[in-house]
């Protein structure tokens, strides 16, 4: 036990002996949470419109005017030539070009239909869909008044309707922030867990320094225990700081158990350092292990939901995903976080992830060899 | 120049014998068009959702039919009362309950308006507003199509053309991303990385004394980079093209001559951040928070940068991969010539000279 004790001391004061490793340490979390939370926004605040108008109607103006209104769109060209649409389109500065023909005017008064075109720079699809959503919102509302001037609306004809209203629970803001957030924690000690533990190892590999312990009468065990534990601790910190960083900053919600919350990291952090320190008794320079750890973190962090809802992916992929830990994870911090849900709630997911620690563990320590 | 090449050889034998991290530069790009092409999906696809039928009549029975066949969403289960619905969401079960009230085809014959409560788990916000809006659509086709036979007045109708990715596939917005994804990591974090690593191994003072002059040490480390990094990004653009059907409407040759500026921005940076640095640690971690975090979040790779707040904005506007998005977006998807982005390729220009200018300034001969 002293032994890891003093094993334990050693690793603290080679990591904090660096000096740049403690900015590091502590700016990492800032910056992520600051940057990433204001980056990571599908929200469309304003729809750049270009607007070719060959009508120049009281009706076109009309529509335009409820594009604006609407507030989704807002015009930043005008012209009656399809030229200058196209150019805004391909200087990027416009999102879509909407182009109302001679006769738009003409056609309603006449009693007939009125098509108007609308050209959608997809080249962002999801975008390219919402575009299309909001330009039928603002048509439907065309529409009805239209058909209210007509009064063709009467008792008899009235049309049916279902009313729809919707609450949102646990963030009834629909705050995006709330939600990034406790992902972004994730992330963190993702991170520091892989790269440090696994780093470490490959480094003292690379320098020549693992001989030395090697040689030493300290036990396999020992010395494992010896550069997890002390990862282990840095990650949790991690995590504490990152919290009080999103509470400062962003306001989170913090609705159940923080203990649970630093219990399932500690488990979480345990998969992790296991597979550092798989990937360290793999590979022989820190350029191999790096990469070979990122490749595996891109991957688990693309594919755990934290961008994009995971339940959307295909069967296969939901079906991989049960071997992914960071799912587990980002599943279990968001529930406990903003939905307040306790033991008996996550307890799956945390039984998923014990049984990966124990594997990534296991899996880790018989193939590290203490000779060479 | 016989030296030179002799060295660029030895680098080369560097990186081909350490076979795992070749693998893994070749076939990380192909992972990842596999997981935008396939797996990140923003579609709304069976999300799970509990019924609550308090008026269990015809025509909330047959929205219910609707909903489910709609392929949005999967009916886990009916609940009996309101107090159910706290339990299975709390527990993740379902995402959203739908509520009809008590004598709803009733309502909607007499009154002719009845009414659908939702409630949305909105702990994933982005799913919660898609849910909702699916409903919504459901039931607004469900609504039109019970008035189909009243008098219809003269309609505006929008006709939509998708411009430029008309099946509004996710790919096509990624793979410019990916591609400048990986010229970031070969060409920035492995330069950096193998620099560095000559100074911590007390190589760097082997290569110092030898008979190469420092830029030719330094050109020979990154030659290989950037012939590897050039083959990557042909690969990707071949498999995006021949999987994904991604077209390259532009120009190649301006593409590749884009592409070609682009490494030596992200060369020039790798070199610059080893300069500054001594041990692989900080090097990664350096490029790995200042360039591959903003390279994925800040470049408008998956987050468009018109949505964020404007001193983000202000910071997007000085890192590199966003000019590079915009210039690869341009030419393979709009087809757009030079006189659209030589702005960019400017500024691209000019970031390189800095990073070049700092690095020499900052490149010590001598050991500590």
């Amino acid at each position: 036990m002293r032994t890891i004790g003093f094993l334990i001391q050693k690793e603290f004061l080679q990591i904090f002996r660096n000096r740049s490793m403690l900015p590091i340490i502590f700016a990492v979390p800032v910056v992520q949470l600051i940057i990433i939370v204001h980056a990571a926004t599908f929200e469309m605040k304003s729809i750049r419109l270009f607007v070719v108008d060959h009508d120049r109607s009281v009706l076109t103006r009309e529509v335009c005017d409820k594009f604006r209104g609407s507030g989704f769109f807002r015009i930043t060209g005008y012209s009656d030539l399809d030229r200058d649409g196209e150019q805004g389109m391909k200087q990027r500065e416009a999102d879509a070009i909407v182009v109302f023909p001679a006769d738009f005017e003409k056609q309603v008064s006449m009693g007939r239909d009125a098509r108007f075109q609308l050209i959608v720079n997809a080249i962002n699809g999801s975008a390219g869909g919402l575009i299309h959503a909001y330009t039928q919102s603002v048509v439907q509302d065309m529409n009805h008044n239209l058909r209210k001037e007509s009064g063709l609306i009467s008792m008899e004809t009235r049309p049916q309707q279902i009313d729809l209203t919707y609450t949102f629970w646990y963030n009834p803001e629909l705050n995006y922030q709330t939600f990034m957030v406790p992902g972004i924690l994730v992330i963190l000690v993702t991170v520091i867990s892989l790269l440090l533990s696994g780093m470490n190892i490959v480094k003292e590999k690379e320098i020549g320094t693992i001989e030395q312990v090697n040689v030493s009468p300290i036990r396999k065990y020992q010395f494992i225990a010896g550069k997890l534990i002390p990862t282990l601790l840095i990650a949790l910190f991690e995590l504490a700081f990152g919290l009080g960083v999103g509470k400062l900053l962003f306001d989170i919600p913090l609705e159940g158990n923080l203990l649970l919350v630093f219990f399932a990291a500690a488990v979480y952090s345990c998969v992790i350092l296991g597979l550092g320190l798989l990937v360290s008794t793999m590979t022989g320079t820190q350029q191999q292990a790096m990469f070979v750890s990122f490749f595996f973190m891109i991957v688990f962090i693309l594919m755990s939901g934290l961008f994009t809802a995971a339940e959307n992916m295909p069967d296969w992929a939901q079906w991989l995903n049960h071997l992914n830990p960071v799912a587990y994870f980002i599943r279990i911090i968001r529930m406990v976080l903003l939905k307040g849900s306790g033991f008996t709630d996550i307890r799956p997911d945390l039984f998923a992830l014990a049984l990966l620690a124990v594997l990534s563990i296991t899996l880790a320590v018989r193939r590290y060899r203490k000779t060479v | 120049m016989k030296k030179f090449l002799g060295f660029v050889r030895k680098e080369f034998h560097h990186i081909f014998r350490d076979r795992r991290t070749l693998l893994i530069l070749f076939g990380m790009p192909v992972v990842q068009l596999l997981l935008f092409g396939y797996v990140i999906v923003n579609d709304l696809r069976n999300a799970r959702i509990a019924v609550l039928d308090l008026a269990s009549d015809q025509v909330s029975r047959e929205i219910t039919g609707k909903i489910i066949s709609s392929g949005f969403f999967r009916l886990v289960t009916y609940l009996e009362s309101e107090r159910d619905i706290h339990e299975v969401l709390k527990q993740g079960q379902v995402r959203e309950v739908i509520i009809f009230e008590k004598d709803f085809a009733r309502k909607l014959q007499s009154d002719g308006r009845a009414a659908v409560q939702v409630i949305a788990d909105a702990s994933e916000p982005n799913t919660a507003r898609m849910m909702v809006n699916y409903t919504q659509g459901i039931l607004m086709s469900y609504t039109l199509e019970r008035n189909r036979n009243l008098p219809q007045a003269a309609a505006i109708i929008p006709e939509v053309r998708m411009e430029y990715n008309p099946e509004l596939k996710g790919v096509y917005m990624f793979v410019p991303g990916i591609i400048a994804m990986l010229l970031t990591l070969i060409c920035t974090l492995l330069t950096s990385i193998a620099i560095t690593r000559e100074k911590e191994l007390g190589t760097m003072e082997v290569l110092l004394v030898s008979p190469l002059r420092p830029v030719q040490i330094i050109l020979g480390k990154v030659t290989p980079y950037l012939l590897l990094s050039l083959l990557n990004a042909m690969v990707i653009l071949l498999m995006a093209n021949l999987v994904f059907g991604v077209p390259v409407v532009g120009s190649v040759v301006l593409l590749l001559a884009m592409t070609m500026l682009y490494i030596l921005t992200a060369l020039s940076l790798g070199i610059l951040i080893s300069s500054l640095t001594g041990s692989q640690q900080v090097a990664m971690m350096i490029s790995m928070v200042g360039l591959l975090l903003p390279t994925i979040l800040l470049s408008g790779f998956i987050y468009p940068i018109e949505n964020m707040p404007l001193w983000l904005q202000a910071i997007c506007h000085v890192m590199p991969p966003k000019y590079f998005i915009t210039i690869m977006k341009d030419i393979m998807l709009m087809g757009n010539g030079l006189m659209y982005f030589w702005k960019e390729a400017v500024v691209l220009l000019f970031m390189t000279a800095v990073f070049i200018i700092l690095s020499v300034k900052k490149f010590k001969i001598r050991l500590s």
